[in-house]
């Protein structure tokens, strides 16, 4: 058993020709919150994908646990799920179940537990996250931070190894995103788990990770501790910690010569 | 919304299901009036069937006994062979005979039994042999006219039989005389 | 130039129609695996029947009303007209014959899946729509849950449960409308109704087909509609196409297949 739980080698990956990975190698250790940052559209989500198994690697490999994830029959895959959590962009929460059925969703569908043991887990998990007072709501009377803290419930419902967030932070308010933060690390320590989270919040992330990717181009652009790239002097990474316009990813899509597109010539 | 309340709706949903089934069944269909269980099969030949179809009523003295169950045409005899599914129920003697008539006017064709007086009854695979064939409209004015062209050019043997020609027109009409059972 | 003009505008409307088919016989055949895949997960739902029990409660108990109304008054305008053109010929009791072969061969089963499938149809296009684009689906996979299992065959199931029950309600409560316009409102003799009908309704080859019809209408409606929202673009406008799709679809399907099957019921 290595000390990672889940390693990504050599990864390819795009769809018709246009490649979105071009050969990615991480690792990601037993234990640990490890971000994976980049610019929109730089296919972290769908390294999410790629670790889950709902879709397949044009070449390379991820493992988890050893196993190789898209060599994997159905049950092979679904085995491997369980032992994932995962947190979906904007909660992804049943909108036709309760808070509490929802949270309950994935035990009911996985264990044979009875009917009271199965309220008191939920009750646990919500009670983790500061929800318990709202079991009887429905997912559209919840606010967006509500309705992510319940996402996570339902994300640890049955105690992952490895809990998946995508963009925990999008679109909540400073209070919630803060919220939000302290129980990725919490959960993570108190289950043992290991937690990666795609996101491009640079502030909260150098808070609490413990070890942080930069995906640019299809590649790891740059990895290290907080410390190590906050003191980086790769431009990429330079530019994107402190939010600069313009730098090695250009402000302007790839285009003509400006002056002579606004004159009327044919590019 | 509540599992159980669901579940209370969705079996009143089900249970108004099979009574409107049942409903249909036994006050709109024929479930109940001619249940035809058990049958015993029997053919008859006929020249002509006229429309008959697969499926029409067999009735005698207006009480439905049974139904065609298949109409097939024989080469050898170039006739058509009508199979009768008869209930159980109504035995028919070996001598019955078999008409095809026609319901009002326009309507639809069944085939009539008329019991004979024999003691043995008919068994399943029996064939009636006494049948007597559709009307054909056709057929029938074309008679019509013809027993009237008739008329017309033949005065003196109208006049001597005047009275025969009255009744005929008025009493048995074509239709009667095609009705009656004819052996030839 | 205005030759080549026309000759590209030809070659662009071939390509359209290529393009059309190719897409018609693929979305044809992802339909069909859908609908295999359907049926290969169906042994799961069973076993959890209160999955189907709660879809049935939507899209039939839901329907009841709309069916149940639109039926009473299909009931009674073919007593109406059936009554206007009956008494020319001096039959008028033969209305209870006409009202219930009519709804029991073919409107029943017929307008009851067309109502189903703008009731229902649509309903079900665009909740497993707008699942599938809030990533519900996405969530259920990654919880190690088929989606196809947990999702589509109980509501598969549901309606192929739901819409006979719905054509039988429909056929009845078309009679009763047929009934109270013709022997209490138009005073045709209340024996003459029932008994021609009686005379003339067959149990197997009228109300039998009728259900029989009314089972494959379920299969090729919900069927449709599952595929239609499965298959929807993740955005409110790709949902809210799927939902006209199923409605266009499942109505063309269910004349179709209605023509199909009453050619083979008339046949045999």
């Amino acid at each position: 058993m290595t000390s990672n739980i889940v390693e990504i080698d050599n990864l390819s990956f795009g769809y018709k020709g246009r490649m979105l990975h071009q050969g990615i190698n991480m690792a990601f250790a037993r234990g640990k919150v490890v971000a994976i940052m980049g610019g929109s559209g730089s296919g972290k989500t769908t390294l999410l994908r790629l670790i889950g198994g709902q879709i397949k690697p044009s070449k390379g490999e991820v493992r988890v646990d050893g196993q190789v994830v898209h060599k994997q029959d159905r049950q092979g895959i679904y085995k491997l799920r369980r032992k994932m959590g995962m947190l979906f962009q904007h909660g992804a929460l049943f909108t036709d179940l309760s808070v509490f059925e929802n949270v309950a969703f994935p035990m009911r569908e996985h264990t044979d537990l009875p009917e009271s043991m199965i309220r008191d887990l939920v009750l646990l998990k919500l009670n983790a996250v500061g929800l318990r007072g709202a079991y009887k709501l429905m997912p559209a009377e919840l606010s967006g931070g509500m309705a992510r803290r319940v996402a996570i419930a339902r994300a640890i419902a049955l105690d992952p190894n490895i809990i998946m967030y995508d963009e925990p932070f999008a679109g909540l308010d400073p209070i919630s995103m803060g919220v939000v933060c302290d129980l990725i690390r919490t959960l993570n320590d108190a289950l043992g788990a290991t937690s990666i989270i795609v996101t491009h919040d640079v502030e909260e992330t150098f808070r609490f990770a413990d070890y942080i990717y930069f995906v640019a181009n299809g590649v790891v652009a740059a990895e290290g501790t907080p410390e190590q790239l906050r003191n980086s002097d790769l431009p990429f990474v330079h530019q994107f910690v402190f939010g600069e316009k313009d730098g090695p990813v250009p402000f302007h899509y790839a285009a003509g010569d400006y002056a002579s597109e606004m004159l009327g010539y044919e590019a | 919304m509540d599992r159980t309340t669901i579940d209370l709706w969705v079996g009143i949903f089900v249970a108004l299901g099979v009574a409107a089934l049942l409903g249909l069944a036994m006050k709109v269909g024929n479930l109940t009036t001619n249940n035809i269980g058990e049958t015993y099969t029997v053919t008859a030949n006929f020249e002509n069937i006229g429309g008959l179809k697969p499926r029409a009523p067999v009735k005698s003295a207006g009480v439905v006994v049974g139904r065609v169950a298949d109409i097939t045409f024989d080469t050898a005899t170039y006739e058509a062979v009508v199979s009768l599914s008869l209930d159980k129920r109504y035995p028919f003697p070996k001598d019955t005979f078999a008409n095809i008539y026609t319901a009002g006017l326009l309507g639809e064709q069944y085939i009539g039994l008329e019991a004979g007086g024999d003691e043995a009854a008919l068994v399943n695979g029996d064939k009636i042999t006494q049948t007597q064939d559709a009307v054909v409209l056709e057929k029938m004015i074309s008679q019509f006219l013809y027993s009237k062209a008739s008329e017309s050019t033949d005065d003196k043997s109208e006049k001597s039989e005047s009275t025969k020609s009255d009744a005929d027109a008025l009493g048995s009409s074509p239709l009667d005389n095609i009705g009656k059972p004819s052996n030839d | 130039m205005i030759k080549s003009a026309l000759l590209i505008g030809l070659v662009r409307g071939l390509r359209g129609i290529g393009h059309k088919s190719i897409k018609g016989i693929w979305r044809f055949g992802a339909g069909i695996r859908l609908f295999w895949l359907t049926l290969m997960s169906s042994g799961e739902c069973f076993r959890r029947f209160h999955l189907i029990i709660r879809e049935v409660y939507f899209t039939g108990v839901m329907s009841l009303i709309i069916i149940l109304v639109s039926a009473f008054f299909v009931g009674m305008v073919l007593g109406l007209q059936g009554y206007h053109t009956l008494q020319k010929y001096g039959s008028s009791e033969a209305i209870g014959v006409l009202v219930a072969l009519a709804l029991v061969r073919e409107l029943g089963p017929v307008v009851t899946a067309l109502l189903f499938a703008g009731r229902a149809g649509t309903a079900i296009t665009a909740e497993i729509g707008l699942m599938k684009a809030t990533e519900q689906l996405s969530a259920m996979e990654m919880m190690a849950v088929s989606p196809i299992a947990r999702v589509i065959a109980p509501r598969f199931w549901a309606g192929v449960i739901a819409m006979p029950i719905l054509a039988i309600l429909f056929s009845m409560v078309g009679i009763l409308g047929g009934y109270l316009l013709a022997v209490p409102v138009i005073g045709v003799d209340a024996g003459a109704f029932w008994s021609q009908m009686q005379a003339n309704v067959d149990w197997r080859h009228d109300i039998l087909n009728g259900v029989i019809k009314s089972v494959v209408f379920g299969v090729a409606c919900t069927m449709i509609a599952l595929f239609e929202g499965y298959d929807a673009p993740p955005t409110a406008e790709g949902v809210s196409r799927a939902t006209t799709r199923t409605v266009v679809t499942s109505s063309l399907a269910v004349l179709g297949l209605d023509f199909i099957l009453t050619s083979f019921m008339l046949n045999v």
